[in-house]
């Protein structure tokens, strides 16, 4: 079941609340089913929709310019690595290079067992401590394969 | 003299906390202003003080409010634009993250002046840790009395909604952030008109940068000719320098206006990494043309960049050494301008993807006789055409690399290969 629960809904409604229009919750709205599922699933989508007074084509064109929300499941812990220019010219190459070997996967994939999905990402706004990287809400920068492994060994 | 504004209180423990915040006389500026001056008055002192917005591209603060029509019948919005996604920028984060209150404050003083019952700040999705760090501040404030109803006695109103965005540079752009607002895709809306006149929900919104905003408790506590003498003339007060690439202490710098670029870089900074020399500057973020290293003497402030040829922007230093191949630069410059173009306009749309193109064969080695000629005429088609600048914010800074680089762009196509990357590093 990828339908949004109760209490999804309830901070869905609170959150309209606090817009002069509705329709200006639905990224806020998307956040939160991406949250509860771990990406926007059809349903999900459908039932904001309904929620907005929106059609679904309207929802799902949103959800398909931004790149933060996601419309299949990814693993546990996102890794986003910048490798913009700022990062590049202190050796995000690198950085990427170790993930992937490590990880066994390529920019895009998500390891089999579901844990871990590797993207290549812009700028983070964390230039001046490249290398860095974003799992799931959280930055690591000054990124050296050491470090990677030391971080990644800490996730359970 | 050390003429730090908006940073002289980071090192001070728990600055998020509001106590602490009001203990370094947070707060004293909207309490002061709420009693003893006008809207009108502070919109004339921040006019007075030549503050110019932080955003990108330096317009003045005052008179963009004075645009904002005065009882037109409809709410009047405020948005802090917190999207920071200009690569090399990283700037505002640190506002956001270690002196809130300060934003904060800010933002209800420039909310008072223009008549403004709700502000929005809007977040880069990327930066969940700064919005949770943004709203609780706003929570203390509300607890204080200095955000909701009838603030400290005064009949003014004010509430401010943290909107995290989803990831999409564009959304940076005043009016796609506004789009993104409403809940739509970031694309940028036509001007005229401009967001002063309808903006929001089709009514009168001013867009202002994190920085900008940062500024106005200060402005209103010492006063315009206070700010007016920090800086040179027609550029006032300080900016926040975020120095990254190949230097040896890079960081976010707050230095007056004017600052020379190599006391920037050398006496800051550390100079570039030993044992190498400096060869390009980008001085504001990627979207702006590069700078050579012997244009290091130039003043950091809008009008004396403008007059080098390349512009402020956001500030966002991008310092490149010797090891630096420009060509591979470039190329990620360009990739980063096609996946962010929204597509609405052809010249950008196309344009993005072609320059990307060129840029990956002459990289890849596969580059033609004639890809240069290309890449300027594609740039000059591509610039002042769009609903909005980011089609020029992607030629900029290509035709300058081209431009001020061309026998290394050159060189790369005749010998089909990197001639920077087998270089042996060079004393200084
Ligand atoms: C493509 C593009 C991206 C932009 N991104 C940002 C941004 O991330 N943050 C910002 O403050 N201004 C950004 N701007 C500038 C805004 O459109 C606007 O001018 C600015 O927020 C106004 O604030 P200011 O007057 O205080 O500078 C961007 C402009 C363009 C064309
Ligand atoms: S370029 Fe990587 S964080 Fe800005």
């Amino acid at each position: 079941m990828r339908e949004l629960s109760p209490s999804a809904r309830l901070r869905i409604e609170e959150l309209s609340a606090r817009y002069p229009h509705k329709r200006s919750a639905l990224i806020p709205s998307l956040q939160i089913a991406q949250r509860e599922a771990g990406y926007v699933s059809e349903e999900a989508m459908v039932e904001i929709a309904r929620l907005m007074d929106l059609s679904p084509n309207e929802v799902r064109e949103v959800v398909s310019f931004y790149s933060l929300l996601h419309q299949q499941p990814s693993g546990r812990y996102v890794i986003r690595v910048c490798t913009n220019i700022s990062c590049q010219l202190c050796d995000a190459e690198g950085i990427l290079h170790h993930l992937r070997c490590r990880l066994g996967i390529a920019p895009g994939e998500t390891t089999p067992d579901m844990k871990y999905t590797l993207l290549e990402v812009e700028c983070l706004g964390s230039c001046g401590t490249s290398p860095v990287m974003q799992i799931n809400n959280d930055y690591h920068d000054n990124l050296t394969p050491e470090k990677i492994d030391h971080i990644l060994d800490g996730l359970q | 003299m050390d003429t730090k504004i908006l940073t002289r209180n980071l090192h001070v423990p728990d600055l998020q906390e509001i106590g602490v915040y009001e203990s370094l006389g947070g707060y004293r500026a909207l309490a002061r202003a709420l009693k003893e001056l006008s809207p009108d008055e502070i919109i004339e002192t921040v006019k007075k003080s030549g503050l110019r917005g932080r955003g990108g591209a330096g317009f003045p603060t005052g008179l963009k409010w004075g645009f904002v029509p005065k009882n037109s019948g409809r709410p009047v919005y405020l948005c802090v634009n917190s999207d920071e996604s200009e690569p090399g920028t990283f700037k505002d984060r640190l506002i956001l993250e270690q002196d809130p209150h300060q934003l904060i404050e800010g933002t209800i003083l420039s909310a008072y002046a223009l008549g403004c019952r709700l502000a929005f700040l809007y977040i880069r999705g990327e930066y969940v840790r700064p919005a949770e760090i943004v709203e609780r501040a706003i929570a203390q404030a509300r607890d204080r009395g200095y955000l909701g109803k009838n603030i400290l006695g005064s009949g003014f109103d004010l509430d401010i909604v943290v909107h995290r965005g989803a990831g999409a540079y564009i959304c940076g752009e005043e009016t796609a952030l506004l789009e993104s607002l409403e809940g739509r895709r970031g694309h940028p809306r036509l001007k005229p008109p401009f967001p002063a006149s309808v903006g929001l929900y089709g009514s009168p919104t001013v867009i202002n940068n994190v920085e900008t905003l940062a500024n106005i408790p200060h402005i209103v506590n010492n006063g315009a000719d206070w700010y007016a003498s920090i800086g040179v003339p027609g550029n006032a007060g300080t900016r926040l320098f975020g120095v990254s690439g190949h230097v040896v202490r890079r960081g976010v710098y707050e230095l007056p206006m004017g600052t020379p670029l190599r006391e920037l870089l050398v006496d800051h900074c550390g100079g570039v990494r030993p044992g190498r020399r400096l060869k390009a500057i980008v001085p504001g973020g990627s979207s702006t043309p590069v700078l050579t290293a012997d244009q290091v003497d130039v003043r950091l402030d809008f009008d004396s960049i403008a007059r080098a040829g390349s512009m402020l922007g956001s500030a966002g230093v991008i310092v490149m050494d010797d090891s630096t191949c420009m060509v591979k630069a470039a190329l990620r410059i360009s990739r980063f301008y096609a996946e962010e173009s929204c597509g609405q306009c052809t010249q950008c749309r196309e344009g993005t993807e072609w320059l990307h193109r060129i840029l990956h064969r002459i990289e890849g080695g596969r580059g033609r006789q004639g890809d240069l000629e290309l890449l300027l005429d594609l740039c000059a088609n591509m610039k002042g055409r769009t609903i909005c600048p980011l089609s020029d914010a992607a030629a900029m800074p290509i035709e300058s690399y081209v431009q001020k680089f061309h026998a290394e762009f050159d060189a790369h196509i005749r010998e089909q290969r990197c001639v920077i990357r087998d270089a042996p590093p060079v004393a200084t």
